[in-house]
């Protein structure tokens, strides 16, 4: 929405302020002023100059030598101009020495503008320059009279009063300043002059002045002229027609031009403009007929026939549902309502009569026919906010009185208004004390009703209720007065205070656990990745998952940006290697990052209930480091999160993205709480990335039913430890998983830790054989180990050894 | 005899003088203190001595043996001085070389922001929550105040799984979910990701987060909207900055209000960083609107309650003076690694 300051306060005549204070205080009172522009910035000491007489430039054919009066008095001046427009007695805008246009010498608007100085032009002097409608800072979209090649002359018809000297600014209406205001969605009276100047005066605390609306029409009966059934009254609440006969199209005034062009909209004729005016006035669209196309003198407003199809006016052809509302006569659609008349009945020059509608439809219906029909007008935008009925007749009174004003024709005595169920003025029961408790102030009643006043809500003091007119569709109950107090009052006044009683702040376990993740795993030197939730169904088969692999089951998004984005990721992988992958191919070395990655697993496909959110702690790196680099973060981390049991690993081969030899389902317990690997060699290859790459994940709502920092003070070993080191040979196919696990069954509760010490794989070893070597420690928290209890446990676990087929070495 | 042990002596002073290693000097203690030392040898030949000479001779050899022993120690504590003097001296070190650490990782600076955001609150007694993305239409808008066919609906272009599922276009979607709860007072505060039909570019992203605050209590006011978050800017931008609340229109908050804050860049004077306005647009705020708690089961006769939610990476790239929105989800170690 944009308005001129001049159009505001042709509305708020006392209105006096610059533009950087309208600005400000109408953002404070709840009308946002996105920005301002001066139609006179860079404009400076261009007056009216009058062409006295013209000469031939000596050494230029051409240039010519203008003698100008540029002041009332007669005072001239010699300007050289090129423009080939330039006739005597021309009034023409002239910048003088040292004065400014908004253009360069291309013609381009450039910021500061341009200054002009007196120079000579082949030897021959000029003190100014004349100027165009673009050096103006304006085009000749907004000034239609303007010449395409040339000088800006002015018509003495169109400008009967300017005369030499006066301010050239002033008299093209240039000395004014445009203001874009963004209106929030409740504001539909904002969407009008009338309502922004309303909202002024109340602003600033100056008289509203709106236009007075004079009773229009000749003896005649628009009811003789046409009828009007509305059968979609769901949709169409009032439907308003008039008649104008004997129209005489010719170019609006220039105010009504000027008005327009700074609300962005381009003068066409008078009965054009008088409709985008009136739209830009009230926030009504209007639309005019040719009321010689009216098939029997009637209109129908009714949805559309089944596989109906229109040409609109701007002659495409249209397919409409029975969902789309449509304007029809006796025979014919003439209109979809609310969006675009049809070609078969629009205005022409050779228009009699007009059959002019100001009608209130349903907004939203408006709007998804819009959509539907991918079409996106003024008027469609207009309705579809939802307007407010009783304006509807407003409007049309006013375009009709413009009509009449501008001699634009004969406008037909009376209205055909269908407005079965008139909307009326309600009531919000208003308690002051409430409204300062809500605000936490202390306003008194008196002065809160005055602000009501100023925006014409009314206050019935028998009643204690505000009385809301209709095209406040937005104040509904008290917060909706709470707000008009708190923005007139000023948001700035109201007291600055913090909500009283204690209360306990509290960060719940996963959200602990998480930050415990990112610790560890920056610990560890990996760096944390964002990446996206939803991504392409393709990801599937580049991490070479199975037809039926139940990680494709995914919520899929029915409206995606496209098929990159469509599908919500059930495992994090991707982002994981499409980061890496970045970070590889721009030659990062030693690329390690970590992602507290949600995945979403259906629970039924196609998607009946919110699926399973699980946030999956998913670490990833290349270049330096192993499995078991891999293997040690996430054994950190377990550890860190005080989950004190037995961690195993397998190789099922149940990751088809993984190598199939360096992969591990990694189990707590017995239970599965992640997995890790290198990245299988097709995969890696596939998201290009030359080098090995290891990932793990761990399921963080699995680590939170886990988790326990239930920590108690073991004591210091008192007594004396014994170790004792084991070195073995077995088939490679032994793990040492299964010697661990032998050593932990049998060590008991006098084993207090075991570890790898060497592992050899070679020639000194029988083929297919391997050799490990294990140290042992065993003690007791309350005696000094025996030889017998030593012995014990050191046979148990020999004896569980040799039933995996693990010898001693000698 | 006394000749005899003042010869032993000085042969031995003499000798300690050479010393230039401890090796040397346990030589010495040795032959002139060992079991055949020198001194042993005198003490051997005390059965030639007269007896009642013996005493005399032996406080003699006894004096001599002392006077030994300290010199030894002497010599032996200079010697060990010098010796670690010269090994310090050899041990210099360049201490401008470089220094060594261990390869950190570096957080995202969505979470270094969210971090802050959530010390703030939780300092101020909220609680931190958790709801779902993938959510229902109900929690998302109608629980909100934006019933079906509403324009705010399609303002927000949002992805739909279903005619009643989608992803939440805001974190406001928690509000309705923990108020129905039925448990008051509130103070929650609830982070996480929203998404919304934008095209990718620098300042768009279809995937994004917000940090949702929602207090209900008896007796809060505009007010008390205002300190919380005045002291929330203060606390993220640093101590000298202004906020302005300007009205604005939500459809779950009445009245409704947008937070500027004065620019941290000029403090105020404007600007290119401010577009010259001297203000940054922060966060959308208000009071609960009565229809909002009502549908959550919440009196509005009895209770009130303010609500605001905070883009964060606008925080982000607004702290951090960052450019492209698209840094954020490249995870380009060059970027994560400069927070």
């Amino acid at each position: 929405m944009n308005t001129s300051l001049s159009w505001i306060k042709a509305y708020v005549p006392d209105l006096d302020c610059t533009a950087q204070e309208y600005t400000d205080a109408m953002t404070l009172s709840g009308s946002k002023v996105e920005g301002f522009e001066r139609l006179d910035e860079n404009l400076e000491k261009i007056v009216v100059a009058k062409v006295l007489s013209i000469a031939p430039h000596p050494d230029a054919d051409k240039l010519i030598v203008c003698q100008m009066q540029v002041s009332a008095d007669g005072e001239t001046l010699q300007i050289v101009t090129g423009a080939p427009n330039v006739t005597v007695g021309a009034l023409i805008p002239v910048v003088l020495d040292g004065g400014r246009v908004a253009t360069d010498h291309d013609g381009k608007k450039v910021p500061g503008g341009t200054k002009i100085t007196k120079g000579k032009l082949r030897g021959v002097e000029s003190f100014g320059m004349m100027c165009s409608i673009n050096e103006l800072g304006s085009s000749r979209e907004f000034y239609p009279e303007a010449p395409e090649y040339g000088v800006y002359i002015f018509d003495p018809e169109l400008y009967p009063n300017v005369k030499p000297g006066d301010s050239a600014v002033k008299a093209l209406g240039l000395d004014d300043v445009n203001f874009e205001y963004e209106i929030t969605s409740n504001r539909v009276d904002c969407f009008g002059v009338i309502g922004i100047a309303r909202e002024a005066a109340a602003t600033f605390g100056k008289k509203f002045c709106p236009p007075v609306i004079t009773e229009t029409g000749n003896k005649e009966n628009a009811a003789d002229y046409i009828s009007v059934d509305v059968q979609a009254t769901d949709l169409c609440s009032r439907y308003v027609a008039r008649v104008v006969k004997n129209i005489k199209l010719a170019p609006s005034p220039l105010w009504m031009q000027r008005r327009l062009a700074s609300n962005g909209i381009r003068p066409i004729n008078n009965i054009v403009d008088i409709t985008n005016y009136v739209m830009e006035e009230y926030g009504q669209p209007m639309h005019a007929f040719d009321y010689d196309t009216i098939a029997g003198k009637k209109i129908v407003v009714r949805r559309a026939a089944v596989g109906e199809t229109f040409t609109t006016l701007d002659g495409q052809e249209r397919k409409l549902d029975p969902d789309v509302l449509m304007i029809c006569d006796a025979e014919k659609s003439v209109g979809i309502a609310g969006i675009m008349g049809g070609e078969n009945s629009k205005i022409t020059e050779n228009v009699k009569t007009m059959l002019f509608e100001a009608a209130c439809f349903d907004g939203t219906n408006i709007r998804l026919s819009g959509k539907r029909l991918g079409m996106r007008t003024d008027a469609q935008a207009k309705f579809e906010k939802g307007l407010d009925p009783n304006t509807t007749m407003e409007a049309m009174n006013r375009a009709c009185q413009l009509i009449e004003e501008l001699g634009a024709g004969e406008v037909v005595g009376g209205c055909v208004d269908v407005y079965p169920n008139p909307k009326q003025p309600w009531r919000v029961k208003f308690d002051y004390q409430r409204t300062n408790r809500v605000l936490g102030t202390d306003i008194d009643k008196e002065t809160m009703i005055r602000y009501f006043e100023t925006i014409d809500l009314k206050y019935d003091w028998a009643t204690g209720e505000v009385i809301v007119p209709t095209w406040r569709q937005d104040v509904l109950c008290h917060a909706d007065l709470d707000e008009e107090v708190a923005r007139f009052f000023g948001y700035a006044n109201i007291p600055v205070t913090l909500p009283k009683g204690a209360v306990k702040g509290i960060i719940p376990l996963d959200r602990r656990l998480n930050d415990i993740a990112r610790d560890v795993a920056e610990q560890y030197g990996f760096s944390e990745a964002m990446t996206y939730s939803f991504e392409s169904p393709k990801v599937f088969d580049k991490l070479l998952l199975a037809a039926d692999d139940k990680l494709r089951a995914t919520v899929t998004i029915a409206n995606p940006l496209g098929e990159d984005f469509s599908v919500m990721r059930t495992t994090p992988l991707n982002g994981m290697l499409t980061s890496l992958s970045t970070n590889f191919n721009r030659r990062n070395k030693n690329g390690r990052l970590y992602e507290m990655a949600k995945i979403y697993l259906p629970k039924a496909v196609p998607v009946t209930e919110l699926p399973d959110e699980r946030i999956q702690f998913t670490l990833g790196f290349y270049g330096d480091g192993d499995f078991f680099d891999m293997k040690g973060v996430m054994e950190d981390f377990v550890g860190r999160v005080g989950m004190k049991g037995t961690l195993t690993y397998k190789n099922d081969g149940a990751y088809p993205f993984l190598h199939p030899g360096r992969q591990a389902e990694m189990l707590y317990e017995g239970e599965t709480i992640g997995y890790l690997g290198e990245i299988h060699p097709t995969v890696a290859q596939a998201y290009g990335i030359g080098d090995r790459v290891y990932v793990g994940v761990i399921d963080m709502p699995k680590i939170c039913e886990k988790a326990s920092f239930d920590i108690k003070y073991e004591g210091i070993a008192r007594f004396p430890a014994v170790t004792r080191d084991l070195s073995m040979v077995m088939k490679k196919s032994v793990l040492a998983g299964d010697v661990e696990e032998v050593i932990r069954r049998n060590g008991g509760k006098l084993l207090e830790e075991y570890h790898l010490f060497d592992i050899y794989e070679g020639s000194q070893i029988l083929e297919g054989h391997k050799s490990m070597a294990y140290s042992v420690t065993l003690r007791s928290k309350d005696h000094t180990l025996t030889d017998e209890e030593i012995t014990g446990v050191m046979n148990g676990i020999l004896k569980g050894l040799a039933a995996l087929g693990v010898e001693l070495r000698q | 005899m006394k000749e005899r042990l003042q010869a032993i002596r000085n042969a031995c002073f003499e000798k300690l003088e050479q010393a230039q290693s401890l090796d040397v000097l346990n030589e010495i203690r040795v032959e002139f203190l060992g079991k055949k030392g020198a001194l042993t040898e005198v003490l051997k030949s005390m059965k030639d001595v007269a007896p009642e000479e013996r005493p005399k001779v032996g406080a003699l050899v006894n004096d001599a043996r002392t006077a030994i022993e300290n010199r030894l120690e002497e010599v032996k504590q200079a010697l060990e001085r010098k010796l670690s003097e010269l090994r310090m001296a050899e041990e210099t070190i360049d201490v401008t070389l470089p220094a060594k650490r261990m390869t950190e990782g570096h957080r995202h600076v969505n979470n270094i922001a969210l971090a802050e955001v959530e010390r703030f609150f939780v300092g101020m007694g909220y609680e931190i929550v958790d709801g779902p993305e993938v959510e229902e239409d109900y929690y998302n808008f109608e629980a909100l105040n934006i019933p079906a066919n509403h324009p705010a609906k399609d303002e927000q272009d949002t992805f739909y799984i279903n005619g009643k599922i989608l992803l939440r276009t805001q974190t406001s979607s928690v509000q309705a979910r923990i108020m129905e709860k039925g448990k008051l007072p509130l103070r929650i505060l609830s982070p996480g990701r929203v998404y919304r039909a934008d095209e990718v570019d620098a300042t768009h992203s279809p995937c994004f987060h917000q940090v949702e605050g929602l207090v209900v209590d008896d007796n809060i006011t505009f007010a008390d909207l205002k300190g919380t978050l005045a002291e929330f800017a203060k606390e993220m931008f640093g101590a000298e900055t202004k906020v302005k609340f300007r009205p604005h229109h939500f459809p779950f908050t009445e009245p409704s209000a947008e937070m500027d804050v004065s620019c941290f860049k000029c403090g105020g004077k404007g600007c290119r960083f401010c577009k010259g306005s001297g203000w940054i647009e922060i966060l959308g705020c208000g009071m609960v609107h009565p229809r909002v708690l009502t549908m959550s089961g919440i009196d509005p006769e009895k209770y009130t309650g303010f609500a605001f939610g905070v883009g964060l990476e606008r925080i982000a790239l607004l702290k951090y003076e960052i450019d492209d929105l698209r840094l954020l989800y490249e995870n380009d170690l060059r970027f994560l690694k400069q927070f």
